[in-house]
C-alpha cells in the first residue's frame, strides 16, 4: 500500500523537478530562474523524506533540514543581490 | 531585574520546543538543556530584539492560526483547480490593503498570511508603513478581497498584538 | 488504518508539490508564477513531512522532528515570495495585471 503511494509520488515529485528545471532553463527573468531555484530545493526536500521513507531511515533528515536551512538562506540573498546589487552592504 | 535576566519570556518555551524536536528526544535531560540555551540565547541576542511582545488574547490568536491553516487547505484546493483547468483565463490583479495595524510583529505576521492564504502575495510595504501592496492570481472583485483580508486576517492580529 | 492515512498524505503530498511545479511552468507571468510554489509546494512538502513523522512514530518513540522543517518552510516561503515580488517590481518585469500606478511604492 505504502509502497504504491511512494511510487505515485515519487513520479509526481520527479515531474516536478523536470518542470522546475525547465523554467530554471527557460527563464526569461532573473526572478524567474531563482524562484525555479527556490522551487527545486523544496522539491528536493520532498524527495529525500520520501526516499526516507523507503529506505526506512531517518538518515536523511539532518541533510533535509539543512538544505532547507541553506535554500532560503541562498534565495534572500539572490533576491537581495536583485533590488541592492549587493549582497553585504 | 526580571526584565534584565528573562527578557523575552515566550522565546524560552519555544526555544526549549525547538532544542527537544531538534534532538529529537522528549527526555529530561533535554528539556533541562533546552530551557539552559532558551535562557541564554535570548539574552545574548537581546540587541536584535527590540520590540517587546506581548500577546493579549490567547484565545483569539489560537483561533486565528486555525482560522489560517484552514484557509490554507480550502484555497489550496481552490488554487490548484485554478492552475490545472484554465490559466489562460486567469485575471491576476495588484490590490492595495490599507494598513491599520503598526507594529512590526503584525505588520509581517499580517504579509506572510496573505501570502500563505493561496490567490494572493504581499508585495511590497509602502515607505510609510500605511498600505501593503498585494498580487491577486483571480480577482474579479478586488474590493471585496480587501475587505475579506481586513476583516478575517488584521482585525484579530490588531485584537492580539495591539490596542 | 493508518496505513491509509499514510498513503493519503503521500499522495497528496506528491500531487500539491506537483500542481506548483505545474503552475511555475504553465502561467503566463511572473507574479503569477509566484503563486504555485510558494504555496502548492509548500503545502506539498509538508504533507510529504508530516507522512514522514507518522510513519516514524509508529515503533515504540515518537519521531517529530520532521515538524521543524514544515515549520521552517511555512515561515521562510512567505518571505521568500515577498522579496521575490519585491524584486521583480524593482525590475519593473512585465505584468499581466494593471501595475499599480503610484509610485511611491518603488
Amino acid at each position: 500500500m505504502i509502497d504504491t503511494a511512494l511510487t505515485i509520488a515519487f513520479t509526481l515529485v520527479g515531474l516536478a523537478v523536470a518542470l522546475s528545471l525547465w523554467r530554471l532553463l527557460r527563464g526569461p527573468d532573473a526572478p524567474d530562474r531563482i524562484l525555479a531555484l527556490d522551487t527545486l530545493y523544496v522539491n528536493t526536500i520532498a524527495l529525500l523524506v520520501l526516499f526516507g521513507i523507503q529506505i526506512d531511515s531517518n538518515i536523511y533528515f539532518e541533510a533535509a533540514l539543512l538544505i532547507a536551512l541553506m535554500g532560503f538562506v541562498g534565495t534572500v540573498a539572490l533576491c537581495k543581490y536583485l533590488l541592492r546589487g549587493d549582497i553585504i552592504e | 531585574m526580571i526584565q534584565r535576566l528573562l527578557p523575552h519570556p515566550l522565546l524560552t518555551p519555544i526555544l526549549a520546543l525547538i532544542w527537544m524536536l531538534l534532538a529529537n528526544e522528549f527526555s529530561a535531560g533535554h528539556a533541562l538543556l533546552g530551557l539552559l540555551l532558551g535562557w541564554a540565547i535570548p539574552i545574548f541576542t537581546l540587541r536584535f530584539w527590540p520590540e517587546q511582545t506581548r500577546i493579549r488574547r490567547p484565545l483569539t490568536l489560537l483561533r486565528f492560526i486555525a482560522v489560517v491553516l484552514y484557509d490554507i487547505l480550502i484555497a489550496n484546493l481552490a488554487v490548484a483547480k485554478l492552475i490545472v483547468s484554465r490559466p489562460r483565463r486567469l485575471q491576476p490583479a495588484f490590490l492595495e490593503v490599507p494598513l491599520d495595524v503598526r507594529s512590526d510583529l503584525a505588520i509581517s505576521l499580517l504579509a506572510n498570511t496573505i501570502s500563505l492564504t493561496p490567490g494572493t502575495v504581499s508585495a511590497e510595504l509602502s515607505p510609510e508603513r500605511d498600505r501593503l501592496l498585494v498580487h491577486a492570481l483571480h480577482a474579479t472583485d478586488t474590493e471585496a478581497l480587501v475587505a475579506t483580508i481586513k476583516t478575517r486576517y488584521e482585525a484579530p492580529l490588531k485584537e492580539v498584538f495591539e490596542e | 488504518m493508518l496505513e491509509y492515512v499514510l498513503a493519503f498524505l503521500i499522495i497528496a503530498g506528491g500531487a500539491f508539490t506537483f500542481i506548483g511545479s505545474l503552475g511555475l511552468a504553465r502561467l503566463r507571468d511572473f507574479y503569477s508564477r509566484l503563486h504555485g510554489p510558494t504555496k502548492a509546494t509548500t503545502l506539498g512538502v509538508g504533507c510529504v513531512l508530516i507522512a514522514s513523522a507518522v510513519y516514524f512514530s509508529q515503533g515504540d518513540q515518537p519521531s517529530l522532528h520532521e515538524i521543524l522543517i514544515t515549520l521552517f518552510l511555512f515561515i521562510t516561503a512567505p518571505v521568500s515570495a515577498h522579496l521575490l515580488a519585491k524584486a521583480a517590481l524593482h525590475l519593473k518585469l512585465t505584468s499581466v495585471a494593471r501595475r499599480p500606478e503610484s509610485e511611491n511604492l518603488e
